[in-house]
């Protein structure tokens, strides 16, 4: 039986460049999504409200694992079963982070207090202006910390990505044991990777918070 | 793309979906349970305990925090069986459920110890109340209230994330779902079912936590505000 050794660190290393790959398909795709609903979320029109609600409702009380395993399963059954693993995986984790991001930036968007919408719209600013010119800028501010704590999350999540078959950093951890039996040396150093990436996260999210309630104290 | 839905075939493996749901609840509920108890204490001991304890506590939660569950549960469950003790895969996802909703509680509840106001505990010393009641009655309590809902969301997530525990083949929902679908090749119905009662199971334990907050917070009962 081989021990763990530095072949298999290296191979650790390269498996947690893929789990920050993803990370970042996730965010940037979850992201841009995430946007579009938070707007709808705060529409004027009943309609998009009650769909965008819908939507986040049902990202947030389905696991992530399951929602991996009905677009890995969905996809096969329109035909593109030939698709990298990472395409699977990524399509998950961004569907899963946009149902979050959105309902996060939903409630930084509606922190702004409502008479900045008003004042705006006294002088004579379009929805559009006013969401662009007055709201996002102060909402943005406010979204910084969350978002950031949010990320850690995504990165955690992404563990969840081997059940389709793509080797990120808690698979290899897997395969390694599998081949070592040496669990604790494998998956202490699986975790310690994992908190390298996200601890930096945590600490950033938790100065941006400290930051903005300077005024509040 | 012609592909017929079928979830006929389904249907007689309705008493499995029933008892994978059954357990994803027992689970849950267990962890829950000995989460908020272990959490609690996290918090008193991080918030009021000797220097070394503080640390401890502050480096458990950021490491669990900072850490996927699902490696949580891997190096439970094989660290457990090569130390040659013999677990079965429930008992092991509880083990590994409870290490990690502890430490999130202990965050929220931090969060609503330290909202408690100084100016209380030293009105509470002046009335002659002791140490514990004071954590009791001055503390804790409006605390738990205060962060109620905060708490009421990280456990619904934790039922939720209690399907990675089918990674360790714990007999859950999801486990009781790969199981179907082996045998039917009905993937994507059976995973459509799966989500669907995840969905109902979050609408109900939401529901639940609503009913018991109103049970247990007066104040909010009676008065229809929190505090």
């Amino acid at each position: 039986m081989p021990s763990f050794g530095l072949g298999h660190l290296w191979f650790l290393l390269i498996a947690a460049g893929w789990t920050i790959a993803l990370s970042a398909i996730a965010f940037l795709g979850g992201g841009v999504l995430g946007f579009f609903i938070a707007l709808a979320r705060i529409s004027e029109s009943r309609l998009l409200r009650g769909l965008s609600g819908a939507y986040v409702q049902l990202v947030q009380g389905t696991p992530l694992l399951i929602l991996l395993f009905l677009i890995y399963f969905g996809l096969a059954i329109i035909g593109l079963d030939q698709l990298p693993a990472l395409i699977a995986a990524g399509a998950g984790l961004t569907i899963y982070s946009s149902g979050f991001l959105a309902e996060i930036w939903r409630g930084c968007l509606q922190s702004v207090p409502k008479t900045q919408w008003e004042a705006a719209e006294c002088l004579a600013m379009t929805r559009w202006q006013r969401l662009t010119r007055v709201i996002l800028p102060q909402a943005m501010r406010i979204a910084t910390a969350p978002t950031v704590g949010f990320l850690v999350q995504i990165v955690k999540n992404t563990s969840l990505a081997s059940v389709v078959g793509f080797v990120e950093l808690s698979q290899a951890g897997k395969l390694i044991n599998n081949s070592t039996f040496q669990p604790f040396a494998v998956f202490l150093t699986v975790a310690a990777l994992y908190f390298l990436i996200c601890y930096p996260l945590s600490a950033w999210s938790r100065g941006l918070e400290r930051r903005l309630n300077v005024g509040r104290r | 793309m012609t592909y017929q839905f079928e979830f006929s075939s389904l249907l007689p493996y309705w008493r499995e979906f029933l008892d994978g749901v059954w357990l994803t609840l027992q689970l849950s509920a267990i962890s829950t349970v000995l989460g908020f108890t272990g959490g609690a204490l996290c918090a008193i001991a991080r918030a009021d305990g000797p220097p070394w304890l503080k640390r401890v506590v502050g480096a458990y939660v950021e490491v669990i925090r900072n850490t996927p569950l699902l490696v949580q549960v891997f190096l439970v469950y094989f660290g457990i069986a090569v130390l040659g003790i013999r677990v079965d895969a429930n008992l092991a996802a509880v083990l590994a459920l409870v290490v990690n909703v502890v430490a999130y509680t202990c965050e929220i509840m931090r969060a609503g110890i330290e909202s408690v106001h100084k100016a209380q505990v030293e009105a509470a010393e002046c009335l002659g109340l002791n140490r514990r009641q004071t954590y009791w009655h001055v503390i804790l309590r409006p605390a738990i209230e205060r962060v109620y809902p905060a708490l009421v969301s990280q456990y619904v997530l934790l039922m939720l994330a209690s399907s990675i525990t089918s990674q360790i083949s714990a007999e859950e929902l999801t486990a009781v779902a790969n199981r179907i679908q082996s045998d039917t090749f009905r993937s994507f119905e059976t995973y459509i079912v799966v989500g669907l009662l995840y969905l109902a199971l979050s609408f109900v334990v939401r529901w639940a936590f609503w009913g018991f907050g109103m049970l247990v917070f007066t104040r909010r009962r009676k008065l229809g505000t929190a505090l």
